[in-house]
């Protein structure tokens, strides 16, 4: 599925500081997923397999260790990002986090949300979304949540010592459970919801490679973000959001490292399955 | 047996005359030095005695015992003819003292040792006497050699054990066909007949020589021992001052074949006096083994020789007997039955070889054994002595070609048990391909690979002689024994077990409690520091904790040993291994003392805090872990509600977005014929299906 020919300009929805971070989310939080899951279904045959193709437990856990540091500094990389957005783009906090293209859940969102039902339902037309849907909004904070909670009890299991220093030894169980569940959680939701919200759609299907070109058709924002592309027509700045496509070559290799990390997913959801409903204990 | 007629009188009247002389001066003499009487023995005690015999001088006095008519006779004129005659009654009967006459209770048996204690003290260290404790019915008492009422002093030539007497009194239990000799293990034979035709049993029965050699003569008359008891008078260190007490001596006629100053310097080297005079045959002839041996040789040495009943070879190796174990011991002395008086001396045996009668003490284990069971019942695959150790080639188990070398063991053994033989086809119980597992044991490892020849063989644990099955008490490798036996070698590890809560002794518990081999397996015995073991005893404390076992598979430790790695702590990594105690006491591991110092094994610089982490927590249980247990609830809910919400959200959608995706088709398929016929395509115009050309 070609998006377009290549004289044809497409919009630039995504930075590219905001794809290579997509793309080390995705390395890491497979890397943090294949390693943890290991050992929390240590009972299934599966985990011991890929845990010695991983090189062993404790090679397992120093890759598991380098990919939460990856994904704490794209976290870190995300926040130094929005202080420097806020000073070029928008001047002040307000402009950031109350505007129209801001990632903040609002009155609108809320709106929308009900509007979608309806329209699932068959009672009123597909709402008019903007930059941002409410569904979009809510992986991104589902995002922030996770890498708090996970993250801050990752690093209690990874330095324990340190940590009973203030808290007791039954919190490194507490946090165990935390951070395994949290993690299942994370992983159950990026590859079922998040997979399908944004790839497996019907009229999206197999794939939407925005995230890693950073463009798509002007149709389909037209489309999609009915809002946001009447706003930039409105303000006359929809010509600065145009860029030339890549080449089909780049689109290839993108596709092939879409397509391995949807199928090492995929696998990872069957696994969970399999060890939650077969292989319980 | 008859016995011996009394040497010929030439003079009979001069005979009599001197023995009347001699009698009367004797009973004088034998009077004057009765020893002194004991309290009883006083002027009243004929007239107590008469009391005594107003009953018990009737004939027909009997009194029942065990449903057995019994005379209780007391002949008068005997027993004040007796050594004991100047005696009263009570002096022996002493219970009968106080009490109504006639005495109702029969009375309770003589004690002898009142006065002759040493002799009592020496019957019950004897043979006898020990047999008497056991309770042996057939163990002789003071009594059976020595008579109650008549006894006579014992050079009174009608004394019961009177030289004359000696050989009769002992063999009415020791000759061929009695209970004693047909029950008990006795390892001559033909004990008396051999004693009669001997030198010195012709001395004393054809020729009434009072002096020579009785059966008293050289076993004693009460301090009775079996020859390998080394306090024993015809032990093999102690033969030669019995038999020098008469032939003092000996040494001077037998220069030729010892050294002299051999007698005094090194006489535990000296052959025993009855390796060369067999016991109870000896005879004037001038023995030497050798004549002996040639003598079996003149037939046994020719190799076609065969047993005219089944045909089997009767040769014998010289060659082989040389070098074997044995190659010192006479054909005579292991084929005991040889008669010497007959031409051809093997014609009078009837059995065969007794090993046991040299090999005592493991001839006993033997007859418990279940080898030894199975011969006793006659069983065709039984294994007698000569299945494991050979018969005239026999060698010591020290000696590299002996099959009962260390490293020959196992497939000794394996003749018979391993899979598909005799032994294993009969055998019921859970091991299997014994001889295969073993030599792949460290055991087996050690002693087949690496050659050491302490490491355990079959026999180590089993014992050689008296192998017995698992489910015998008396077993080496029952479980109540597995620990000594393993312990025998394993030491140090049997004393940490022995204080362990798994030790019987220690945990004082009705359960069933693990050995040695509930861990270890008992012949796939493997390397502790292997990693397949280390992971797999896991499982095996997990047989008996299975729910603590669970728990731990939760934790981190657990979860990467599943994993197949053998870095994280294991059962016994904490709670030690053979010196496991329950959490509560001091001396175990995990004690409060203790805890901080085994988490610092691994964890350098772990705190008590630290270790404060619950090293079996389970999420599944509220009353003992509530914070876990709400916290895994806790999450659990937010993912079910995530994924209820999320699910339904998707499910809602997915009619509108294959309505989306029809629609989206149509569009482009209509733009596309549209394009295809005004081929004009203009960019800016909205019309978004037309990029939708796929």
């Amino acid at each position: 599925m070609p998006e377009g020919g290549p004289e044809e300009r497409q919009f630039v929805r995504f930075t590219r500081l905001h794809r290579v971070m997509h793309a080390g989310m995705i390395i890491s939080f497979l890397c943090l997923a294949l390693t943890g899951l290991t050992l929390k279904f240590s009972y299934t045959g599966w985990a011991v397999v890929l845990s010695h193709l991983l090189g062993g437990f404790e090679t397992a856990g120093y890759i598991h260790r380098a990919a939460a540091v990856v994904m704490l500094a794209i976290f870190v990389m995300h926040l130094v990002d929005l202080f420097r957005l806020k000073r070029r783009e928008y001047g002040t906090w307000r402009a950031l986090l109350l505007g129209p293209n801001s990632m903040l859940p609002n009155r609108r969102d809320v709106a929308e949300f009900a509007a979608t039902l309806k329209w699932f339902v068959g009672q009123g037309p597909r709402p008019a979304y903007g930059r941002w849907t409410y569904w979009e909004k809510f992986d991104y904070f589902a995002v922030f949540w996770g890498i708090a909670i996970i993250g801050s009890t990752g690093l209690t299991l990874w330095f324990p010592m340190f940590f009973t220093r203030l808290l007791p030894g039954w919190f490194i169980n507490v946090a165990t459970i935390i951070h395994s569940d949290e993690a299942l959680l994370a992983t159950g939701f990026i590859f079922t919801v998040h997979f399908f919200n944004t790839h497996l759609r019907p009229e999206k299907f197999p794939m939407d490679i925005t995230i890693f070109t950073g463009r798509m058709p002007l149709e389909e924002l037209k489309r999609d973000k009915p809002r946001e592309y009447e706003a930039l027509v409105a303000s006359g700045k929809l010509g600065e959001k145009l860029d030339q496509p890549y080449p089909p070559i780049v689109i290839k290799t993108i596709r092939a490292f879409a397509w391995a990390a949807l199928a090492v997913g995929f696998s990872i959801v069957l696994w969970i399955l399999y060890a939650m409903l077969f292989a319980y204990r | 047996m008859a016995p011996a007629a009394p040497a010929p009188v030439k003079t009979g009247k001069r005979v009599t005359m001197f023995l009347g002389l001699f009698i009367a001066l004797w009973w004088t003499l034998t009077q004057a030095a009765s020893p002194v009487p004991p309290p009883g023995a006083t002027n009243t005690a004929s007239e107590q005695n008469e009391t005594c015999l107003a009953c018990h001088g009737d004939k027909g006095m009997t009194t029942e015992r065990a449903g057995r008519k019994v005379s209780r006779f007391v002949d008068a004129k005997k027993f004040s003819a007796s050594i004991h005659g100047s005696f009263s009654c009570t002096a022996c009967h002493a219970d009968v003292e106080g009490k109504d006459l006639p005495h109702d209770a029969p009375l309770a048996p003589v004690n002898c040792g009142t006065c002759h204690a040493g002799e009592q003290e020496q019957h019950a260290r004897s043979l006898h006497g020990r047999a008497v404790a056991r309770g042996d019915p057939l163990a002789p008492r003071c009594v059976d050699c020595h008579g109650n009422h008549e006894i006579l002093p014992v050079k009174n030539p009608r004394s019961a054990v009177a030289p004359l007497q000696v050989p009769f009194v002992c063999g009415r239990c020791h000759r061929e066909g009695t209970p004693v000799q047909r029950n008990r293990p006795i390892h001559q034979d033909n004990i008396l007949e051999n004693y009669s035709e001997s030198i010195h049993g012709e001395g004393l029965l054809k020729k009434g020589l009072v002096v020579t050699a009785t059966c008293a003569s050289c076993h004693t008359a009460h301090l009775i021992l079996p020859h390998t008891d080394p306090a024993s008078s015809i032990a093999r260190r102690n033969i030669a001052a019995t038999c020098t007490r008469c032939h003092a001596q000996i040494e001077a006629v037998h220069r030729k074949t010892i050294k002299g100053a051999l007698w005094e310097k090194e006489a535990n080297v000296l052959p025993a006096c009855v390796d060369c005079h067999q016991p109870h045959k000896i005879r004037k002839v001038y023995y030497t083994q050798g004549m002996a041996d040639a003598d079996c040789l003149r037939c046994h040495a020719n190799e076609q020789l065969k047993r005219s009943r089944d045909g089997q070879s009767l040769y014998v190796g010289t060659g082989e007997l040389a070098k074997s174990r044995h190659a010192k011991v006479a054909c005579s002395q292991c084929h005991s039955e040889v008669n010497a008086s007959h031409v051809r001396p093997c014609e009078t045996i009837t059995r065969p070889v007794d090993c046991s009668s040299c090999h005592d003490e493991i001839g006993q284990q033997y007859v418990k054994s279940t080898h030894g069971q199975l011969l006793g019942r006659k069983d065709p695959n039984a294994p007698s002595c000569v299945e494991c150790h050979a018969t005239h080639g026999v060698l010591g188990k020290q000696d590299p070609q002996s099959p009962t070398f260390a490293t020959n063991i196992p497939l000794l053994c394996a003749r018979c048990h391993r899979e598909g033989q005799k032994a294993a086809m009969r055998y019921t119980g859970r091991q299997h391909e014994i001889i295969e597992h073993y030599t792949e044991s460290i055991h087996g490892k050690g002693l087949l690979k690496s050659g050491l020849t302490v490491t355990a063989t079959c026999t180590s644990c089993h014992t050689a002689h008296g192998v017995l099955p698992r489910s015998n008490p008396e077993s080496s490798v029952n479980a109540n024994n597995v620990p000594a036996t393993c312990g025998r070698c394993h030491h140090g590890i049997q004393e940490q077990f022995d204080n362990s809560i798994h030790a019987k002794r220690a945990a004082k518990s009705g359960k069933e409690l693990p050995v040695c081999s509930d861990c270890h397996t008992a012949h796939s015995i493997r390397r502790a520091d292997e990693a397949s073991f280390k992971l797999e005893i896991m499982d095996r404390c997990g047989r008996c904790h299975q729910e603590i076992a669970k728990t731990y598979f939760e934790t981190y430790h657990g979860k990467v040993s599943r994993l197949g790695y053998t870095k994280t702590a294991k059962c016994y990594d904490c709670h030690g291994a053979h010196d496991v105690q329950a959490v509560t006491d001091p001396r175990s591991h995990l004690s409060r003392a203790n805890v901080v110092a085994t988490c610092q094994k691994c964890h350098a610089g772990a705190t008590r805090r630290f270790a404060g982490y619950l090293t079996h927590a389970t999420h599944h249980d509220p009353r003992k872990y509530p914070l876990l247990f709400f916290t895994f609830w806790g999450m659990t809910a937010l993912l079910v509600g995530t994924f209820v919400v999320s699910g339904i959200h998707t499910l809602l959608w997915l009619p509108r977005a294959f309505q989306m995706r029809r629609e989206l088709r149509a569009e482009a398929e209509k733009a596309a014929r549209s394009r295809a016929e005004t081929a004009v395509a203009p960019p800016a115009t909205p019309a978004p299906e037309e990029n939708k050309n796929a």
